[in-house]
């Protein structure tokens, strides 16, 4: 397989999956890794049960509930009655095909996307799948990590492997460093502005550069995450020592001897010299500032120093017209300053920004400040791990003495399926991933933007520019 | 699942680019665990207010309330992966989604539940939603096996799709059963692999 050409790190992860590959090219690829969560998995499972059929590789496959549960006073239960069907349809799920599970009060349940590097099932060099778009975050250690619908979640638990494609390879460089204030998720956010949604349709991104190199592992996770919203199917980061570090002594990892055996395979993956990308792009990381979307799709995104665009100012009829929406449904005005929109809900959380270093980029900017009257204030860690580890390091206390709410893990106002919710009209800053219109529930109004900038606009009432508050 | 060999239908025209999987199927109505039923409420917030049909929307207005085919903007479906939005199309009668392009994931999805996602440029796409304005009578006929579309004057428009897909599709195959005429290849592969890799701990908790 390996011949002379060199090869990109998608190029060797795929080649080393495909079990076999059909005349017009469609490969049976093999999944490492199947993460499973309660939206869905019920009609899979369903599916499995009606064929008579097993799940082939239960150690393969973790299961955790994320999208429903509540983010307080859980000990109590469920109440919301559909909630709780899907949650209890899991636990009957898991049980019954033997599948390993990480129950709604276990400290490690949180997250899928969360959990997966965290516990350190998510490695390099794997294929990765969950029915969920955001699957391309486990990317970041260098996985082939994307998201299915639920007949493939029924194909993979049944047959340990999908149909698919191979996709087209594309490069994103951020070369050089940052400035001060700037966070993995401005450096997506802008990417997504410079490529658009639909930009990545088709190809898997690796991204590359000196900015990229010098994001922590959560960092490399944001970036990843957010690959889907620029239509890739997956996002990627060659693992480095960086990953090697994170990854060393996590609960499911090789360990001792099987870990140096791990590493050098894992050295094996990055790009060889001169491989080919079917198409490049580069940034300038010295040019990204503080990043916010004033629309309601991830592209429709701007400095934090700018102002509300004018559709006027936009030839297309089409665009123009789609972008009137968009300000209508928003509420703004064409000319508006962004750093003076006030908001009503502040949103920290959610697998783009739900990680330890998240929380603490928030408490940082939080400090000694307070929120903003009138303003509700949410910090929801991405896991019972994160949030454990937050407490020992005291930052809940001063979140919560600011007049942050501290919550239990899960996927909370990142999307309208549980109690936390918008209320119609309602103006959020936050930092989960889609601004799409009723994501975070009905009418609600989602600006998206790094922990930082969240914490920004907690105390302040309004957008902020972050550099102007460190 | 049912095959998709012709299909002459009523198109309703959405001439939105990106319309995204939570304006098809907003998050609230994922927590159902079946596959059917969801037609209701397919593109919510654009078909109510308050409970109310918005007499504007597309899929509200006669013929449309009985259209199988659906024509649209770049980029239809992108977002999620919720299956729950190929399902609500379905539920309500859409068998057939003509775009300039799709998110890979819904389209992936499409075939999945016997829907034939076309994609055609915008240039053709605008013309079929022209056709489709016309109302009852400009019907369009969807032939999979020809792979074309074939336009209220007669007119014949060729389009692409992928060989193994056509083939499911046509036959109305599932894909896993397809997959374990392999289960001897996908046996022998993952006992080389797993010597090959001996280093990897299997997932398991207490
Ligand atoms: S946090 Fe949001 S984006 Fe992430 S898995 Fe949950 S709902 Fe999906």
């Amino acid at each position: 397989m390996s011949g002379t050409k060199p090869r990109t790190l998608f190029d060797k992860i795929w080649d080393s999956h495909v079990v076999d590959r059909m005349e017009d090219g469609t490969c049976v690829l093999y999944i490492d890794r199947h993460l499973v969560h309660e939206v869905t998995s019920p009609q899979a499972f369903e599916g499995l049960r009606l064929a008579g059929r097993r799940v082939r590789r239960p150690d393969a496959t973790i299961a955790v509930v994320d999208h429903n549960v509540p983010t307080d006073d859980r000990r109590s239960g469920i109440k919301e009655e559909e909630s709780r069907i899907q949650v209890e349809t899991l636990e009957r799920n898991v049980a019954e095909f033997g599948v390993p599970y990480f129950p709604l009060l276990s400290p490690q349940q949180g997250i899928v996307h969360i959990i997966g590097p965290e516990q350190g099932i998510s490695l390099p060099g794997m294929t990765i799948v969950c029915g969920d778009s955001h699957t391309s975050t486990h990317g970041a250690v260098g996985a082939l990590a994307f998201g299915i619908g639920t007949s493939e979640v029924e194909h993979v638990l049944a047959t340990q492997t999908l149909l698919q494609k191979p996709a087209k390879n594309m490069r994103v460089a951020v070369e050089g460093r940052p400035g001060p204030g700037i966070t993995a998720k401005d450096i997506v956010l802008a990417i997504i502005g410079r490529i658009g949604t639909a930009g990545g349709t088709g190809h898997v991104i690796e991204y590359t550069g000196e900015a990229i190199r010098g994001l922590d592992m959560a960092g490399r996770m944001t970036v990843c995450n957010m690959t889907i919203e620029a239509g890739a199917r997956a996002g990627l980061v060659a693992p480095d020592d960086t990953t090697f570090d994170y990854i060393k002594g996590r609960p499911f990892a090789p360990a001792g001897e099987a870990f140096e055996r791990a590493v050098a395979y894992w050295r094996t993956l990055p790009a060889d010299p001169g491989a080919q990308y079917d198409r490049e792009v580069t940034l300038q990381a010295a040019d990204i500032p503080p990043m916010v979307t004033w629309g309601t799709n991830p592209e429709a995104v701007l400095p934090i120093t700018g102002r509300v665009p004018d559709p006027q100012a936009v030839a297309d009829e089409a665009a123009q017209a789609q972008m009137r929406r968009m300000l209508d449904y928003m509420g703004l005005t064409p000319g508006q300053k962004l750093a003076e929109i006030p908001v009503d809900v502040v949103f920290i959380g959610s697998c783009t920004n739900g990680r330890i270093e998240d929380i603490r980029a928030a408490a940082a900017i939080v400090r000694g400040r307070r929120v903003a009257p009138g303003v509700r204030a949410l910090v929801v860690p991405g896991s019972g791990v994160v949030k454990q580890q937050a407490e020992a390091e005291g930052l809940d206390r001063v979140l919560t003495e600011a007049g942050f709410e501290w919550r239990e893990a899960g996927c909370s106002m990142c999307l309208g399926m549980n109690p936390d919710k918008l209320t119609p009209g309602q103006r959020c800053a936050s930092t989960s991933n889609r601004n799409f219109e009723g994501r975070q529930g009905p009418g609600g109004r989602t600006h998206l933007l790094s922990p930082a900038m969240a914490a920004a606009a907690a105390v302040t009432g309004h957008l902020a520019d972050v550099r102007e508050l460190a | 699942m049912q095959p998709f060999t012709t299909l002459t239908a009523v198109a309703a025209p959405l001439p939105v680019a990106n319309v995204d999987t939570d304006k098809i199927i907003p998050a609230r109505f994922l927590k159902t665990i079946k596959r059917t039923g969801l037609g209701v409420h397919l593109f919510d917030t654009l078909r109510y207010r308050d409970g109310e049909e918005r007499p504007e929307f597309v899929l509200n207005r006669e013929p449309y309330r009985h259209a199988e085919i659906l024509i649209a903007h770049e980029n239809f479906g992108c977002g999620s992966s919720r299956e729950h939005a190929p399902w609500a199309l379905l539920d309500f009668g859409i068998r057939c989604v003509i775009a300039p392009d799709f998110a890979d994931i819904f389209h992936n999805n499409c075939f999945k539940n016997g829907i034939l996602p076309v994609r055609l440029p915008r240039a053709v796409c605008d013309q079929l939603i022209e056709d489709a304005q016309l109302g009852g009578n400009a019907r369009l006929t969807v032939d999979l096996a020809r792979q074309v579309v074939v336009r209220p004057n007669g007119e014949e428009i060729g389009f692409d799709i992928d060989p193994f897909r056509k083939h499911l599709l046509l036959n109305g195959l599932d894909d896993i059963g397809q997959t374990l005429q392999r289960a001897e290849r996908i046996d022998a592969w993952e006992a080389a692999k797993r010597a090959e890799q001996s280093w990897l701990p299997p997932v398991k908790v207490a």
